[in-house]
C-alpha cells in the first residue's frame, strides 16, 4: 500500500488510468446526491451553531457588564438609602457608571406587564440603580458587604443567575452542533463507502483483468478513489451553495425570535461553509481508499 | 524461470496437486494435459502467483511467491503473459485499448503503431476499433494472446486457449505460440486436446506433462 497521493496529482488525474474504470452507474448518482444533501445539512448545522453561540455570547456579554442595585426601604428612607448606595458605588473600583432609573424608565420597564397607566407614586416599587462595569469588573462580595453596611435595603443583582444558564445553554448547543457535524461526516463516509464498495463489487471483472495484466493495487484503487473524491467534491459544492443561499434567504435576526430567527453567518463566518466541500472530499477520499484496498486484498 | 518444488495444493481440504515438482526453463515449450478437474488451471495459477501453495515452494524469476508482496506479484505478471479459455476484457474499451492495457497499467507510453502491428500479426488489424462484445470466440482468443505478449513477457501461460474455437482457429493459435517460442519465449499450454498436441509436436520440440492422481508425469511416446 502506498503513501497518500499528491492531492494535485489526484485532481489532475491520469487520463489513461481514468479510462480503465467503466463509466459510472447508480453509485455515482448516489455519491453526488449524498454529498450534496449532507453538505446542505452541514451548512445549516454550522449556521445554527454559530448563530446560537453568537446570540448567547451577546446576551452573556451584555448581562456580564451590567448589574443592578434594588433599594427597598420604608417610605421616607428610600432617597437616603439611594444616596448612600450611589456614594458607595462612586468609590467602588470597577464601577464605570451608576444611574438611578427615573420613574419614566421604571414605568417603561413595567409597562409590558401592568399597562401604561401604572400609578408608580402610590406603589411600593423599589428604586433601581443600573451599574455599568469597567472591563475589569468589581469585587461582588466586597460591594455586597459595603452595601449591607451603608444601605440595608439595597440588594445587588449581578445577573449571575441569569447569565450562567445562558452560557451553559450556549455551550451545550455548540456541542450539539459539533456532534451534528460529526454525524453528518460519519454518515457521508458510511454512504460513500457503501457506494464505493458496490461499485468495486460491480467491477470485479475489471479488477480481475487489471490484476491479470499487472496492475498494482495502488493503480486500481487510485482510479476508483479519484472518481469518488471528485464526485463528493462536486456534490458537496452544489449542496453548500444551495445551503448558503437557503441560509441567506432565512428571516433576519429578531431579538423576539431568539435563535429561531437569523440562523445565518456574520461577516467572515460566510467563509466557513466553503470548507465543507474540501472536507467532504477528504472524507470521501479516505472512505473510498479504505473500501478499495479492503476489496482488492480479497482478489488474487 | 518458474519452478515448483514439492508443491501441494488443496481446495477445501481435498488435494488437487500433491508433491508436484516442475521447472520451466527459458525457451522451453510445455503442454500440460489431463482430464477436466485434474488441476491444470490450478497449476497454471500457481505459476503466475494467482494462488499460493499450501506446501512446497513456488519460485517465479527466483522469487518465492510466499514472500512476494502484492505489488511484487503485480510486477511479476508483467513478465508472464496469461491467456485464459474464457477471456475477459474491459468491454468499454476498444480492442486496441484492451491490447495496450498492460502498457497502460505499467505507465509505459502506448505506441499505436506497435499495437497495430501486433493486431496485424494476430490477424485483427481490421477490428482494432471494435469493442470486445463485437468479437467472435476466435478473435477474442487472438486478442487475448496479443494482450498477453504486448509487454514482451519471458513466459506465456495459456489455459485451454483453443477450448472455444474451431480446429482451424486452434491451429492458427498454435502457430502463433510456436512463432513466439521460436522468438525465445517460454510457453506452457494447458489443454485436453491431444490432436493439438500432436500437431504441435510436428513443429516444435515440446514436453508434454500429464496430470494424473494429483501428480505431474512426463507423458509417454503415445503423444
Amino acid at each position: 500500500m502506498s503513501a497518500l497521493p499528491n492531492p494535485l496529482a489526484l485532481i489532475a488525474g491520469d487520463k489513461q488510468a481514468d479510462r480503465v474504470v467503466p463509466p459510472a452507474g447508480f453509485t455515482a448518482r448516489l455519491t453526488i446526491f449524498t454529498a450534496a444533501a449532507m453538505a446542505f445539512l452541514a451548512v445549516f448545522a454550522l449556521a445554527l451553531m454559530l448563530a446560537t453561540g453568537r446570540i448567547a455570547d451577546s446576551w452573556g456579554a451584555s448581562l456580564a457588564q451590567s448589574s443592578t442595585v434594588r433599594v427597598s426601604a420604608p417610605t421616607g428612607q428610600v432617597e437616603a438609602q439611594v444616596a448612600a448606595v450611589l456614594e458607595v458605588l462612586a468609590t467602588t473600583p470597577g464601577v464605570a457608571e451608576a444611574q438611578v432609573l427615573s420613574d419614566e424608565d421604571q414605568r417603561a420597564l413595567l409597562e409590558p406587564w401592568f399597562g401604561p397607566d401604572l400609578p408608580l407614586d402610590t406603589l411600593p416599587v423599589p428604586k433601581l440603580i443600573a451599574i455599568t462595569e469597567t472591563p475589569e469588573g468589581y469585587d461582588t462580595a466586597g460591594l455586597r458587604a459595603r452595601l449591607a453596611g451603608e444601605a440595608p435595603g439595597a440588594v445587588l443583582d449581578d445577573h449571575t443567575r441569569w447569565r450562567e444558564p445562558l452560557v451553559r445553554a450556549a455551550d451545550r448547543i455548540r456541542l450539539v452542533g459539533l456532534a451534528a457535524l460529526a454525524l453528518i461526516a460519519a454518515t457521508t463516509a458510511a454512504i460513500i463507502t457503501l457506494a464505493a464498495s458496490a461499485s468495486l463489487a460491480a467491477n470485479a471483472q475489471v479488477i480481475d483483468v487489471l490484476r491479470l495484466v499487472g496492475a498494482r493495487d495502488t493503480y486500481i484503487a487510485r482510479a476508483f478513489v479519484r472518481r469518488y473524491t471528485l464526485r463528493a467534491l462536486a456534490g458537496a459544492a452544489a449542496g453548500t451553495v444551495f445551503g448558503m443561499v437557503a441560509v441567506w434567504l432565512m428571516p433576519a435576526h429578531d431579538s423576539s425570535g431568539g435563535f429561531l430567527t437569523g440562523p445565518g453567518f456574520a461577516g467572515l463566518q460566510w467563509g466557513l461553509p466553503l470548507l465543507i466541500p474540501p472536507l467532504a472530499a477528504i472524507v470521501a477520499f479516505l472512505a473510498t481508499r479504505r473500501a478499495a484496498f479492503a476489496t482488492l486484498r480479497e482478489r488474487p | 524461470m518458474i519452478e515448483l518444488h514439492e508443491v501441494t495444493y488443496r481446495y477445501g481440504g481435498a488435494p488437487i496437486l500433491g508433491d508436484v515438482s516442475l521447472k520451466l526453463t527459458p525457451g522451453s515449450f510445455h503442454f500440460l494435459t489431463g482430464p477436466s478437474g485434474a488441476g491444470k488451471t490450478t497449476l497454471l495459477k500457481l505459476c503466475y502467483g494467482a494462488l499460493t501453495a499450501g506446501q512446497g515452494q513456488v519460485t517465479i524469476f527466483g522469487q518465492d511467491v510466499r514472500e512476494m508482496s502484492r505489488d511484487e506479484v503485480a510486477m511479476t505478471r508483467r513478465r508472464v503473459g496469461v491467456v485464459h479459455q474464457e477471456q475477459r476484457f474491459l468491454d468499454h474499451l476498444t480492442l486496441a485499448e484492451n491490447v495496450a492495457l498492460p502498457l497502460t497499467v505499467s505507465g509505459r507510453p502506448t505506441d499505436a503503431d506497435e499495437v497495430t502491428d501486433l493486431l496485424h500479426w494476430v490477424g485483427l488489424a481490421g477490428q482494432k476499433d471494435s469493442h470486445p462484445p463485437e468479437l467472435s470466440g476466435g478473435e477474442r482468443q487472438r486478442a487475448a494472446l496479443a494482450r498477453a505478449i504486448i509487454m514482451s513477457p519471458e513466459v506465456i501461460l495459456a489455459d485451454e486457449p483453443t477450448g472455444n474455437v474451431d480446429w482451424e482457429m486452434s491451429i492458427r493459435l498454435l502457430q502463433l505460440m510456436v512463432e513466439l517460442n521460436r522468438m525465445g519465449k517460454t510457453i506452457m499450454i494447458a489443454t485436453h486436446d491431444l490432436n493439438l498436441i500432436r500437431s504441435a509436436k510436428a513443429q516444435v520440440q515440446a514436453r508434454v506433462l500429464r496430470i494424473s492422481k494429483h501428480q505431474v508425469h512426463l507423458a509417454g511416446a503415445d503423444l
